[in-house]
């Protein structure tokens, strides 16, 4: 076969495969004036460029814990991260974000957390190599 | 203004870049051991992403110079000056551009891209006139060595994947955090795979200059194995998303095809006493040093793939610092010693000699990165084991237990740094010799 034609069914492939991606469904709001909240803190995630301390499933920087389970820890965990933000601590700098900004935020970290889990300590491993997690309905 | 000359202001301009990600990039590691270094000005909130974007560049505007550098020996007349003046233009203003923004601070991109998106746009129209300049360059009528069939894939690919990078603009996808971070992953993914692509088909050319042996180029067994990367490139992507909620299928194309890449490490062990008779046959060459040395990190970083591609393992490695370690070990031990063999080669005569003090140099940048890579494995391991842990301490506990690890990063991270400074002013300072 010439190198052409097999270059040519790896990018239809490659087609096929990534719009199977864009137009499947996964998790996600409902409701969309929340999706648009969750949208909106998102954003903010970017603004604040959090990316480059912090991890969401694993991608971002390694200074500081991933937080994609965050809002699912014990505690106030708004106030918990209001606090954070706005004050200094040993690591982080401080940022000066308005409330609509800090409330957008948690949203989205709610719903990271709802969306799934990351860490690797709640998943068991099958006898061919893959994982699964023990526990999650979105999965 | 000559072709000749064009690839020239590449390379230069790349190695400029390169100059500043060292930089960056030493700034930003001392974060791991002061963390309050800089806090208030430039934190590693700041040097992550220019130290990032800076070794982003330098990768993309070599890679660039090398298919001028080739299209210019090969189809010299061809090339449109203008339209590669213009391309030029586009790079300087969307490189100025996004250093403008994360000097005043203005993000609102995504990892490795974390600049305003309005400097995609530059970006991407200097890609779009690159690919039309190959296109129009390179002639129909010949059969083509496998080179130009990997330039063409991997200028092709990278404005798609370019774009798709920046789909979380619109709210279809940005409203699903799991599709929107799939989608972040198969970008970051395939895109390396799309220089690669580029580069990998810069060490074939060079290999066939330094060789003289052509028909290398147009073995069945040499596209045989450009289509396996090309089909990785592709599909593999999703060994990075085993912990994420997507689709099944998703997950096991990335492991199963992933899996194929253990043919390239059995082509690597079978060739083995090839490659050290080939090794001897060249080291006269200085450039050929850089040539060895990419493939030596090639063949660690394909087995460091192949575990980390396994699910059960890529729990223990997922989001530690051997991650890292693969980035570094692939952007600087395989792409930028690429780049550099190709610098040496194209702008000065192969058997040049070089001074003691410049071996010299080429043996501390490859410790320097032996170093800084072992010490991001080491502190991956660490933290792989602590993740994993039921009993695991706090997240700063693990940090400060690993700072031995990190001061062996960051001290090959200077050697590294300064190994390549010195290279870099080197080839900044030759004249500019090009061989057509």
């Amino acid at each position: 076969m010439k190198p052409i034609l097999v270059f040519l069914i790896l990018c239809l492939s490659y087609l096929y495969y990534s719009w199977s991606i864009y137009l499947s469904s996964s998790h996600s709001e409902t409701d969309p004036k929340i999706a648009q909240v969750i949208s909106q803190g998102k954003l903010v995630w970017q603004k604040y460029n959090c990316q480059s301390c912090h991890q969401i499933y694993g991608l971002g920087g390694y200074l500081g814990p991933d937080l994609t389970n965050y809002a699912g820890q014990s505690g106030d965990r708004k106030l918990f991260l209001s606090s954070a933000i706005k004050s200094a601590a040993q690591q982080m700098p401080s940022f000066n974000l308005s409330e609509t900004e800090l409330e957008s935020l948690y949203q989205f970290l709610v719903s990271l957390n709802k969306s799934g889990i990351a860490q690797p300590k709640e998943f068991e491993v099958y006898p061919w190599g893959m994982i699964k997690p023990l526990k999650h309905e979105q999965y | 203004m000559s072709s000749i000359n064009l690839g020239s202001i590449y390379i230069k301009t790349a190695l400029v870049i390169l100059l500043s990600t060292l930089l960056f990039g030493c700034l930003a590691s001392l974060s791991y051991l002061f963390p309050e270094l800089l806090i208030d000005s430039f934190g590693l909130v700041s040097l992550r992403p220019m130290h990032v974007s800076a070794a982003i560049f330098w990768i993309l505007l070599s890679a660039t110079a090398c298919v001028y550098f080739g299209l210019n020996q090969l189809f010299h007349e061809r090339i449109n000056k203008t339209m590669a003046l213009m391309q030029y233009a586009l790079w300087i203003i969307a490189v100025l551009g996004v250093f403008y923004s994360y000097f005043n601070k203005q993000f609102g991109g995504r990892e490795y891209w974390e600049f305003n998106p309005i400097w995609a746009i530059p970006i991407a129209l200097a890609w779009i006139l690159f690919l039309i300049q190959f296109f129009r360059t390179v002639s129909f009528k010949i059969k083509w060595p496998v080179y130009l069939y990997m330039w063409m894939t991997g200028l092709t690919f990278f404005i798609y994947i370019f774009i798709e990078n920046y789909l979380w603009l619109i709210p279809y996808f940005n409203q699903n955090i799991v599709k929107d971070i799939s989608i972040q992953w198969k970008v970051n993914g395939s895109l390396v795979g799309a220089w690669n692509q580029i580069l990998y088909g810069s060490l074939f050319y060079l290999m066939d200059k330094i060789s003289g042996e052509s028909e290398m180029a147009y073995s069945k067994t040499t596209f045989a194995l450009y289509f396996l990367g090309l089909f990785n490139m592709l599909f593999n992507w999703s060994h990075h998303i085993y912990t994420l909620p997507t689709q099944e299928y998703i997950r096991y194309v990335g492991y199963l095809v992933s899996m194929t890449e253990w043919i390239f490490l059995l082509k690597t062990l079978y060739q083995w006493k090839a490659e050290i008779s080939e090794v001897k046959k060249y080291q006269s060459i200085f450039a050929y040093r850089f040539i060895a040395a990419a493939n030596f990190w090639v063949f660690l970083n394909l087995i460091q793939a192949l575990i980390m591609s396994v699910p059960a393992f890529n729990l223990y490695t997922h989001g530690t610092h051997i991650t890292v370690a693969h980035a570094m070990g692939t952007t600087i031990g395989i792409n930028t010693m690429i780049i550099l063999a190709a610098s040496f080669l194209f702008m000065s005569e192969p058997n040049k000699t070089y001074s003691k003090h410049m071996h010299q140099v080429f043996w501390l940048t490859q410790i320097g990165l032996f170093m800084l890579w072992l010490g991001l494995i080491l502190a991956g391991i660490y933290k792989g084991f602590w993740q994993m842990s039921e009993r695991a301490g706090s997240f700063s506990s693990m940090m400060e237990q690993s700072k031995p690890f990190f001061m062996l990063f960051v001290l090959g991270g200077f050697l590294l740094s300064v190994g390549l400074g010195i290279i870099g002013v080197h080839l900044l300072r030759m004249p500019k010799l090009i061989k057509s």
